[in-house]
């Protein structure tokens, strides 16, 4: 059993007994992907979508965002590589290799190449699957044909899908299935050499085989990348990931290691949402 | 109480009449004018210049001038429009003055050609001094293609889903880029469209280009290629009458005796050019978005 000593509490806002929200920090020996402190978006500079949230997490793990709709699951997510520019006013900090992506001079560019991100439903650009992988590359530097064969190469076997489409790189990837779609975007984000890998429902359009492969996908990617994943489905968090934060209208309310927070949440809201007792 | 079945099947026989009513329409009208105008078409017709008094005119300097008209208001308009319309559609923010914007360009999308046609006789024939010529005709041309050639355009990139553009954003690549390399091959085929359409109105268009480019085809020497020659087909300072408005001119004024026949074969002429730009248009639109999106294989 991990030891108790590596987990401290610091919210302060706990109350005894019943806590208000849990927040788990990772001490010293757990390295850091990147954390936010008091990150907090708003839409329409009123209202706060993300009330100051100040999360970490780990390197080379899987942390699950759940929570209900409209909960502000991919408000956060989609601030952490700057997404939410020009649609929202994002304050507070996003600390990533000891900087802060959130500061007006970083360059947003390099932010999203070094966090890449998938969204809900597959978005492959209206090229060859080949094309696909190495476009975001060739816009930026110079690379030989045999560097990109070699990155296209890499980068499909990462995401599970140089078997069945290594004969026809050169085919629109329109025509390939949602979850072959999907793992293409993976292995497009891939392709970059990320850090950090942002998910937002990746399977949620996809049937359960599809969704299976994706899962697997990204256990096995862990090794190489943080990932950080936005899910409607339970079992699916529960199954992937090692920690897992839970959102409830726009407050970080609990953030624990997965197993604490499927079997002993800390706070009722969120025994009630795993539970299945919610709205 | 009526059967559900049978309303659909009245609605379906319903609709099928109606679209057959315009395709007999439509099929009647190509043939009539077919029928009517292809017995006169010849390779004389084709390439020898009209007469004004006597018969067995042609309309080569018509032929070319409704092609260079099109070919010059397309070089000016399409890279207007196509800014204007990433503008529109990818920049600009959403206020009362950009929703003004493009209301205006809407209105100004319908408006008569024949206004258009009077405003660049006033300015540009006149103020300006271009005088009836092609310039003054290009530039009415323009003004009458832009505002449908940006709604078109901006229409297409619309038709591109949000996705594409988050998925070049969250590659890292910028929005200008992923525009130009993403947004615009995958919004060609439609724009293609926009601009088939545009140019089928341009090559039918008379009515400004009566007061602008004039009703005259001076005396053509092909081979001189010189563009500030008064007799070179390219001087965009001479009058140019155009196929539309050459058939116009001899149905409004026939001096000629074989009018009904010079007629009837300009409009067989005409149809033809437009479906065969058409064509090329689309096989080229085909070929570009192809090669730059793999479509098809
Ligand atoms: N672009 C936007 N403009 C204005 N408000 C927004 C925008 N995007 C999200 N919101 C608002 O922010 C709040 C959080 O939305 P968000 O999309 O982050 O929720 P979510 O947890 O991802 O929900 P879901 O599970 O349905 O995806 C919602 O109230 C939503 O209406
Ligand atoms: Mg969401």
């Amino acid at each position: 059993m991990a030891k108790k000593t590596n987990l401290e509490i610091v919210d302060q806002l706990v109350a005894e007994t019943d806590y208000d929200r849990y927040i788990i920090q990772l001490s010293k020996k757990h390295e850091r992907a990147i954390e936010t402190k008091d990150l907090t978006v708003t839409y329409d500079g009123l209202k706060y979508a993300m009330n100051p949230a100040t999360i970490a997490f780990e390197k080379n793990k899987i942390t699950s965002l759940i929570g209900g709709s409209g909960s502000g699951k991919s408000t956060f997510l989609r601030s952490l590589n700057r997404m939410n520019d020009d649609v929202a006013t994002v304050g507070g900090q996003i600390l990533y290799q000891g900087v802060d992506l959130n500061a007006p001079e970083i360059d947003v560019f390099e932010v999203r190449k070094r966090i890449g991100m998938v969204f809900q439903r597959p978005n492959p650009f209206a090229k060859s699957i080949y094309d696909n992988i190495t476009f975001a590359l060739t816009q930026r530097g110079k690379y030989s044909r045999v560097e990109l064969d070699e990155i296209v190469e890499t980068s499909l076997k990462n995401a599970a899908l140089w078997d069945q489409v290594k004969d026809s790189l050169d085919k629109s990837a329109l025509q390939l299935s949602g979850g072959q779609q999907q793992r293409l975007v993976i292995a497009r984000a891939l392709a970059l050499k990320p850090d950090i890998l942002l998910l937002d429902e990746p399977a949620s359009a996809l049937d359960p085989k599809s969704t299976m492969q994706i899962e697997e996908t990204l256990v096995n990617l862990k090794n190489n990348y943080s990932i950080i994943i936005v899910t409607h489905n339970m079992q699916q968090a529960a199954r992937i990931s090692d920690y897992t934060a839970f959102f409830n209208m726009g407050k970080l309310i609990e953030y624990d290691l997965t197993r604490k927070i499927f079997t002993r949440p800390k706070v009722k809201l969120t025994d009630d949402y795993v539970s299945g007792n919610f709205g | 109480m009526i059967n559900s079945k049978i309303t659909n099947k009245v609605a379906i026989s319903f609709i099928r009449i109606l679209a057959g009513i315009v395709v007999l329409i439509l099929a009647f009208l190509v043939g009539y004018i077919l029928i009517k105008g292809l017995p006169y078409v010849s390779w004389h017709f084709l390439t020898s210049p009209s007469k004004s008094v006597s018969a067995g005119g042609g309309i080569s300097g018509q032929l070319f001038n409704s092609i260079y008209l099109l070919v010059l208001s397309l070089l000016i308009s399409l890279p207007i429009a196509l800014g204007a319309a990433i503008y529109l559609n990818e920049y600009a923010p959403k206020n009362k003055f950009v929703s003004t914007l493009r209301n205006s360009i809407e209105v100004l999308s319908s408006l008569p050609s024949v206004v258009v046609g009077l405003f660049g006789f006033m300015f540009f024939v006149l103020k300006f001094g271009f005088g009836f010529s092609i310039l003054s005709g290009a530039i009415a041309l323009t003004f009458f293609n832009l505002p449908i050639l940006t709604s078109s355009i901006e229409n297409s990139l619309a038709a591109v889903p949000n996705l594409q553009r988050e998925a070049g954003v969250a590659l890292g690549i910028s929005k200008w880029e992923t525009i130009i390399h993403v947004i615009i091959p995958a919004a060609l085929p439609s724009i293609v469209t926009g601009i088939v359409l545009a140019s089928g109105r341009i090559l039918g268009e008379a009515a400004a280009l009566i007061f602008t480019a004039g009703q005259s085809s001076p005396v053509l020497n092909w081979t001189n290629l010189n563009p500030f020659s008064s007799t070179s087909p390219l001087n965009p300072m001479r009058p140019a009458e155009t196929l539309a408005v050459h058939i116009w001119k001899i149905n409004s004024e026939a001096t000629i005796p074989d009018a009904v026949q010079i007629s009837a074969a300009s409009s067989a002429v005409l149809l033809i050019l437009v479906f065969v730009f058409n064509l090329i248009a689309r096989r080229l639109g085909n070929v570009i978005f192809k090669k730059m999106t793999a479509g098809g294989k």
